[in-house]
């Protein structure tokens, strides 16, 4: 291998050299991984919660699925032919490709065999509650343990061939069967949703034809009917020549704005109508997501902007629940005006302004991780604060501020989550339109100078300061929005809602999101807060997900899901150091330019 | 009375004397080049001249204002910009936005008024962009056209290099602080950068003062040269007079044997 070197540019078209062998031995470390997340999802009891969820009626259950799934992705994976180099043939996927599928397939179910014997032979359950004798008939398939064994291993190495299978598909057919297949997945998890969006749209009888009954699983037929029209759409979608993005890309920038702008109400109009169509339960579930993503675009200054590492951030949103409360409640305990939420929002502004301010102050001079743990700080003094005997006369203590009203707007009143769907959304989409319209001033310029280098920043005459404590204000600002429709709606405010996990939370989402980009927040947003929320079974495995997730995308994907062009930019400088090199080679002109420039 | 007038300034870090009872003056138009061994003090010098850090005696005057004890922005604010040794830009902000940067201190517009878009806010916008371009196209085609909206990281390093002069140009300063522009440069880009500085005066009107370790480079550019050594002012005079002076010749290459005996 290391007396191997690319040839020169020109010879590439002529000559390719072979491309590297598939590597068996990665083929079995990823077997033993699959082995590991097999047995995890196993113990952790994921397998047995979902067991009694049936997929696709009769005969596939969720637990077996999800464990399954994890054997298909490792056959995938191993079974992935490398990446194509420069002066090399691509590789084509041939018989090495399916073994190492099947290897890992193999290991996998073998790991998984393993523990279902020593979960029988001895008892396990002091330690790891979850390995139940239930959990044992469902791995087993209800067979005997000697029986079971075989059966699992086969059935492991089938789907890890299933997985390599995969690449032997053309390219046009891929990209049609693996989205049928997820949508199968998001019509059979989704059941009450999908139910409930083509009750909304008029088309109920769709929901009695494709499911057993509405809010219950997939017919067989049902899958397939999904399967078939999902795949038919993307296989025809696939046989364009270039994709839609690029049609849009090739576009003069007067038009692409044009078009952007014309998308953006598009959607919008969408969005107005979802809370009719979606039902109270979904409509919860995106009121939720969208307070928590009014947090993230504050956060998303403090943080993707200014590179602020605000640790505490919950405090401003409980500034903004509780100076909400205490104006509009008629049982606030000390200081009670009664103010309409509308008439209560400017002080609730000045109220976080004020916050921002206190938090930023002490900080001024404090850079990196410092800062963290000072906020970090800040966010629990607030919690313990406002949860304190000494002014529960004012907040409440514990039993926080009940009775908050609804929000009114004129004749207009916001009662049930549909109905706050809508000013949650209004807000979402100002504290979008605040994150790009800073983002492009010279504030804006003046916190990313700050991030990048600070003491440079100041030299280059930014006073720090100021743009310290602008950001704070504005991240404070934007996260009190989110606390006063967060206790407008509930009706009530207690201190247990403001603990760290809600900065944690928010952090994560911008960071899963990308960091600095308004669309890949949004995204976070929907994906961290929302799925999880409309998922119900899933919620005890919420925090499992957020560590899985986050883990796998600082790995795979560290700028985030929808990344800000400099970030993605940023943390891929492999490949941009290639391109300078591409750059400084291939442009020999520049070389003379220089002589005739300075002559 | 000269442009920038520094007296009896000192600065120790720890036992260290970094600078020692320096005394120095800029008039204006001039193009001053600070000279010196390695560790002899002369980035500690600009740090103290743009109050990057603090002297611990003396005064530097801009303009009759005492510089001592502001901070850095609004040492910048009076007119006083530099660009740094080890080349520090924005590098994860474009070479446009770097340069847009740099006016910072020189416009006003709020938070507010770039929320409300207000028609002032646009109009300052605009200007800021045209005067970054403007400040680019000063380096020919280099940093101009498609440059505009790569990140600074991506630059070459001589570009780089460039650019970091370019945002000292563009917070629009009556003196600048050139820290080592020719380091690392091959023997052409060193030439053109040479002309250049000469240019930055006779174009611009900046007064400049320069540390510089390439001797042609001295000896091309300056009107006149100071020698510090040990944060201690050798001597100070034309490029002739110093170079040619036994104290700096013993700085630079030490003691013959013979002549210490």
């Amino acid at each position: 291998m290391a007396d191997v070197e690319a040839p020169p540019a020109a010879v590439v078209d002529k000559e390719l050299l072979p491309p590297p062998e598939l590597d068996m031995r990665r083929a079995v470390r990823l077997g033993l991984s699959n082995a590991a997340a097999m047995v995890l999802v196993a113990a952790t009891g994921i397998v047995g919660t979902f067991q009694g969820r049936l997929i696709i009626d009769p005969f596939l259950p969720l637990g077996l699925l999800f464990l399954y799934m994890v054997a298909w992705a490792f056959g995938w994976l191993a079974a992935k032919p490398p990446t194509t180099l420069e002066g090399f043939a691509p590789a084509v996927p041939g018989p090495r490709n399916l073994a190492a599928g099947a290897l890992a397939g193999v290991i996998g179910g073998a790991g998984t065999a393993l523990l279902l014997v020593l979960m029988t032979t001895f008892n396990l359950r002091g330690v790891f509650l979850e390995l139940s004798p239930a959990l044992a008939d469902t791995l087993s398939f209800g067979l005997s343990v000697v029986a079971a064994v075989p059966l699992i291993v086969a059935v492991g190495t089938a789907v890890g061939l299933a997985g390599a299978g995969v690449h032997f598909l053309p390219p046009r057919w891929r990209r049609a069967v693996m989205p049928g297949l997820m949508w199968v997945l998001i019509f059979a998890l989704f059941t009450d949703i999908v139910g409930q969006f083509f009750a909304g749209v008029g088309l109920d009888s769709i929901t009695g034809f494709l499911f057993t009954r509405r809010g219950g699983p997939l017919t067989a037929m049902g899958a397939v009917i999904v399967f078939v029209a999902f795949s038919t759409l993307y296989w025809y979608r696939g046989g364009r020549e270039t994709t839609l993005r690029q049609r849009f890309e090739v576009l003069p920038a007067e038009r692409r704005t044009g078009w952007t702008i014309g998308l953006a109400m598009a959607v919008m109009v969408i969005l107005w109508f979802v809370p009719r169509i979606m039902g109270p339960f979904v409509s919860q579930v995106l009121d939720n997501a969208g307070i928590f993503l009014l947090m993230a675009l504050g956060l998303n200054i403090v943080l993707g902007y200014a590179g602020l590492l605000d640790l505490g951030y919950v405090a401003f949103f409980a500034v903004g629940a509780y100076t909400a409360a205490i104006l509009t409640s008629p049982l606030s305990p000390a200081f009670s005006p009664e103010l309409s939420l509308l008439a209560a929002l400017p002080f609730v502004m000045i109220a976080a302004a004020v916050a921002g301010i206190i938090v930023a102050t002490p900080v001024i001079r404090m850079r990196g991780d410092y800062l963290a743990i000072v906020t970090l700080g800040f966010g629990e003094i607030a919690r313990i604060l406002l949860n304190s005997a000494w002014l529960s006369p004012y907040f409440g203590g514990a039993q926080g501020i009940t009775n908050i009203p609804n929000l009114q707007v004129g004749p207009l009143e916001f009662r049930s989550p549909q109905d706050y769907f809508i000013p949650i959304f209004l807000f979402v989409v100002i504290a979008a339109y605040i994150t790009l319209a800073v983002q492009k001033s010279r504030w804006g310029r003046a916190w990313m100078a700050m991030r990048e280098d600070e003491s440079v920043a100041e030299a280059m005459g930014i006073n720090i300061v100021t743009a310290k404590l602008s950001a704070f204000v504005v991240g404070a600002i934007l996260a009190s929005f989110g606390g006063a429709l967060f206790g407008s709606q509930i009706g009530s405010v207690f201190p247990h809602s403001f603990d760290i996990v809600v900065s944690i939370t928010v952090l994560v989402i911008i960071i899963v999101g990308g960091m600095g980009s308004v669309p890949g927040v949004t995204v976070g947003a929907l994906a961290l807060i929302a799925l999880p929320n409309l998922l119900r079974e899933f919620s005890e495995y919420q925090f499992l997900f957020y560590g899985v997730l986050l883990i796998a995308m600082m790995l795979v994907r560290p700028e985030g899901f929808i990344p800000s062009r400099r970030r993605a930019q940023e943390l891929h400088t492999e490949e941009l150091a290639q391109d300078d090199w591409l750059e400084i080679y291939g442009q020999t002109g520049t070389g003379e330019k220089v002589t005739e420039g300075s002559a | 009375m000269a442009m920038l007038e520094i007296s009896g300034l000192s600065k120790s870090f720890g036992g260290l004397r970094a600078i020692n009872d320096l005394d120095m003056h800029v008039n204006e138009g001039e193009i001053v080049s600070v000279i010196g061994p390695n560790g002899a003090g002369k980035t500690t010098f600009f740090n103290l001249v743009n109050g990057m850090d603090t002297p611990d005696e003396g005064s530097i005057l801009f303009e009759n204002q005492d510089l001592v004890g502001l901070r850095p922005n609004q040492i910048l604010g009076l007119g006083l910009a530099r660009t740094f040794q080890n080349v520090r830009l924005f590098p994860a902000m474009t070479v446009l936005e770097n340069v847009m940067v740099g006016q910072h201190a020189r416009t006003k517009s709020g938070l507010l008024s770039a929320i409300f878009n207000t028609p002032r806010h646009r109009r300052e916008e605009a200007e800021i962009e045209a005067k970054g371009k403007e400040v680019l196209a000063f380096f020919g085609s280099r940093l101009v056209g498609y440059r505009f909206d790569q990140l600074s990281m991506m630059l070459s390093y001589a570009n780089r290099r460039r650019l970091e002069i370019a945002r000292a140009m563009a917070t629009d300063p009556r003196i600048l602080l050139l820290d080592e522009p020719t380091a690392g440069m091959n023997p052409r880009e060193t030439i053109e950068l040479t002309e250049l500085i000469g240019r930055l005066r006779d174009e611009r009107g900046y007064t400049i003062v320069l540390i510089e370790h390439d001797m042609q480079v001295v000896r091309n550019v300056s009107d006149r040269v100071v020698v510090l050594d040990h944060g201690v002012k050798l001597t100070e005079g034309s490029y002739e007079e110093v170079s040619t002076n036994q104290d700096v010749i013993e700085a630079y290459l030490g003691r013959p044997a013979e002549m210490g005996s």
